[in-house]
């Protein structure tokens, strides 16, 4: 069932929750971390390479079932690995919806034999229309890792509330996408100067704040886990702040364009930076990047949503939100490895030991009897992301003909190499 | 005089290089004057008993309106037909092309039939632009969303160069609903690129964020705006807004933010009173300003069709296209 026994020399091994950041041997059998080597094992000398635990990116759209034109489970998949994750969480919003357990077993069928594993997320709501709890026990027994109603907010705190008490019940975290959506109404950017210049209609930095703070509300009433997705501002950011202090059980994650990126991208009315919540200002960015490395946010997570030209070639007010992002989460996470702003350690916590940990999935650590996930990343390799050339369906980036600096270059998923960059 | 030397050699190495307007954005101060000078030559056309020339004979101008329009729509096809243009209109609902490949798709179909110029007005800010990336047509933006109206800025402009005689230095007052009005944005980065202080007020649910960064002056009530004004430019209040709560009713709207003799006391005594029109009548405009002397709103109407004349005559590449022929045997 596994790949070949596998040694791996020579590779700086960075390993956080064994608290190991040295040059050191790892090996592999039957899919697994040994402790030892064993017969027949193949020699694989990662010099001037990184060796962490794979990649989780816990926020990803995989649009199967219902938009294969978009994006299949197995071509997402293809994506992620050749990115360096070895495992992404598929949010619900699919069609159908995934919020029976008939649509996360068929969603767990579709991932046997693909190149990363696949956590399906379940609704929050059936329909993700905001008026019944989907049967939350009965998708976790099919595979569901946590639940969210992604790409809109449950409006109804009354039903937040009863999803959280459920969820907490089933020991599934609640992924909340936080929007005011009376607030965001007809928006679509960052409202300030540049919306008015663009004469586009904005949407406010508070209508995701308002919702942050609901939902850590509703934790505290409630004491279910809660994990707010996407934060692109910075008064989320000292929410969240506020509520770890308070010992919630709260955690966050923001994707790789609201640290890279801001307001300005959309110049041009360029629908490939158009995605919800919208790219902010300067000021947003950089308390991103702090949150990140002060561990008031835990996770970078894609929110990898592929589109074809038809929803992106189109008037931007109109045009699709979301934008691909599983081939250049990690260089540009890197780029931020290299300024300085984040370590080594702390880029491994926020890619892989924390998802794992908040979705309490396999992976994260390298610890002897682990299953053999590996990313092998080569820091230093120059390189320009062709969108053209991606390996999702999707082409919608904003980081198109953007110079990189660093990649991974192998990725094991269960011991096997599903994905190997060009080492050159 | 070697400075006026080099004046005229400045003035003779200049030449409009815009394929496309869509927005008064990418204009300088000199493109504006050209535009301007250029649309002064075109105005006495409208005084001929034959209201015709022969500039744009043979060439294809399509009006494709998106968003209902009166005005402005028959304003380019008058100007378009004063210069022999074949002109032909479409209106296109933009319910029917409610995604964007449909959009796309129609202005393929026109390109196919290979037009010089494409008028566009769309409910969408950046549309024009979006065009402009699949046509070899010029485009002309006659209004997108809450964007720019650039035509109507520098038909705002003319009316004011041929009553003041001069833009730079002037005060011009804007008051209104500044935040869903493509004119004044326009209108913001054309006057005060040509040197005019602009101050605004109104409701702040009418106020965009930012508005600052046009170096435009808030102003607390619509008395301190007016105060010694040259020029009152008043917006339209969109009455389909209504639903938004952004004011209260127009009643009271009109008692705080419309503009009346009194409140025109304050304005300088020559002061002359604009509007983009149509006008709603005793909301953002009491009818004694609307009809009185200092309305100058017919001026603009007129000037309208010159100032299209004078764009569509410049990006088709009259002057420019004639310099190339020149050149190249």
């Amino acid at each position: 069932m596994s790949g070949q026994n596998s040694v791996l020399i020579n590779g700086r091994v960075i390993d956080p929750l064994s608290g190991i950041d040295e040059i050191c041997e790892i090996h592999i059998r039957d899919g697994r971390i040994a402790a030892g080597p064993s017969s027949g094992e193949e020699v694989i000398d990662l010099a001037g390479k990184w060796v962490v635990p794979g990649l989780i990116d816990m926020h990803v759209h995989l649009r199967e079932p219902g938009e294969e034109y978009k994006e299949t489970i197995a071509s997402g998949c293809r994506a992620a690995a050749a990115g360096g994750f070895t495992a992404v969480a598929c949010m619900p919003n699919t069609h159908p919806v995934n919020d029976n357990a008939t649509t996360t077993r068929f969603i767990v069928s579709r991932a046997e034999g693909c190149a990363a594993r696949v956590w399906p997320i379940g609704a929050i709501s059936t329909g993700l229309a905001g008026e019944k709890l989907a049967e939350m026990g009965e998708m976790k027994r099919e595979g569901a890792v946590a639940v969210s109603d992604d790409g809109r907010p449950v409006v109804n705190s009354q039903l937040m509330r009863r999803a959280m008490e459920y969820a907490a019940s089933h020991a599934l975290p609640v992924i909340s996408h936080s929007e005011d959506l009376a607030l965001s109404r007809g928006g679509c950017m960052n409202e300030g100067a540049l919306s008015t210049r663009m004469g586009l209609q904005g949407i406010p930095a508070a209508a995701e704040a308002v919702m942050v703070e609901r939902e850590i509300l509703l934790a505290e009433l409630t004491g279910a886990r809660v994990h707010i997705a996407h934060v692109s501002t910075c008064q989320s950011v000292e929410l969240i702040r506020l509520a770890k202090e308070q010992g919630l059980t709260v955690t966050g994650e923001s994707a790789p364009h609201y640290f890279t990126l801001t307001e300005d991208a959309v110049q041009g009315y360029n629908t490939n930076a158009k995605m919800s919540p919208p790219l902010r200002s300067k000021a947003d960015r950089e308390a991103i990047i702090a949150a990140l490395a002060e561990g008031v946010l835990d996770v970078i997570a894609t929110d990898h949503a592929p589109h074809s030209i038809l929803e992106k070639e189109n008037e931007f007010a109109s045009a699709a939100n979301g934008i691909t992002g599983l081939e250049t989460s990690l260089p540009l996470t890197l780029r931020l490895v290299r300024s300085g702003a984040l370590s080594v350690k702390r880029m491994v916590e926020l890619m892989s030991c924390n998802p794992a940990q908040i979705l309490g999935v396999p992976g994260g650590s390298l610890a002897v009897g682990e299953v053999a996930d590996i990313t092998v990343i080569d820091p230093d390799v120059q390189w320009t992301f062709r969108a053209a050339e991606s390996l999702s369906k999707g082409k919608n980036s904003p980081f198109d003909g953007m110079e990189m600096e660093g990649r991974a270059v192998m990725t094991f998923l269960a011991g096997e190499c599903v994905s190997s960059g060009s080492i050159e | 005089m070697n400075a006026g030397k080099e004046e005229t050699l400045k003035q003779k190495s200049y030449s409009f290089s815009h394929h496309s307007i869509f927005g008064i954005e990418q204009l300088s101060a000199e493109d504006i004057r050209h535009i301007l000078a250029t649309a002064a030559s075109f105005r006495e056309i409208a005084a001929r008993p034959v209201k015709k020339v022969p500039t744009l004979r043979g060439k294809t101008v399509i009006n494709l309106f998106f968003e209902a329009s009166t005005r402005t729509r028959t304003s380019f096809e008058i100007a378009a037909k004063r210069m022999s243009a074949d002109t032909f209109n479409i209106n296109a609902s933009t319910s029917s092309t409610t995604k964007g490949e449909t959009l796309i798709d129609t202005t393929r179909n026109l390109q196919a039939m290979a037009p010089d110029i494409i008028i566009v007005r769309h409910s969408a800010a950046g549309v024009p632009e979006l065009l402009g990336r699949h046509v070899d047509a010029s485009i002309v933006n006659a209004g997108d969303g809450a964007h720019e109206h650039p035509s109507q800025a520098l038909l705002d402009m003319m009316t004011v160069m041929e009553h003041k005689g001069h833009i730079d230095g002037l005060k011009i007052a804007i008051i209104g609903d500044i935040s869903h009005s493509r004119v004044a944005l326009s209108d913001f980065i054309g006057f005060t690129r040509m040197g005019a202080k602009i101050s605004v007020a109104g409701p702040q649910t009418y106020l965009p964020l930012g508005v600052e960064q046009f170096g435009v002056e808030v102003c607390s009530s619509v008395a301190d705006a007016v105060k010694d004004a040259d020029v009152v430019i008043t917006l339209r209040i969109q009455l389909e807004r209504q639903n938004d709560s952004l004011i209260p009713s127009l009643r009271e709207y009109s008692r705080f933010y419309g503009i009346n003799r009194e409140i025109l006391k304050g304005a300088k005594d020559d002061v002359i009173v604009m509007h983009p029109g149509p006008v709603n009548r005793g909301v953002e405009l009491n009818p004694d300003v609307a009809d009185g002397g200092r309305s100058v709103i017919l001026d603009q109407v007129a000037n309208g069709v010159a100032v299209r004349m004078a764009l569509l005559y410049l990006v088709h590449g009259g002057e420019r296209k004639e310099k190339v022929q020149g050149e190249k045997p």
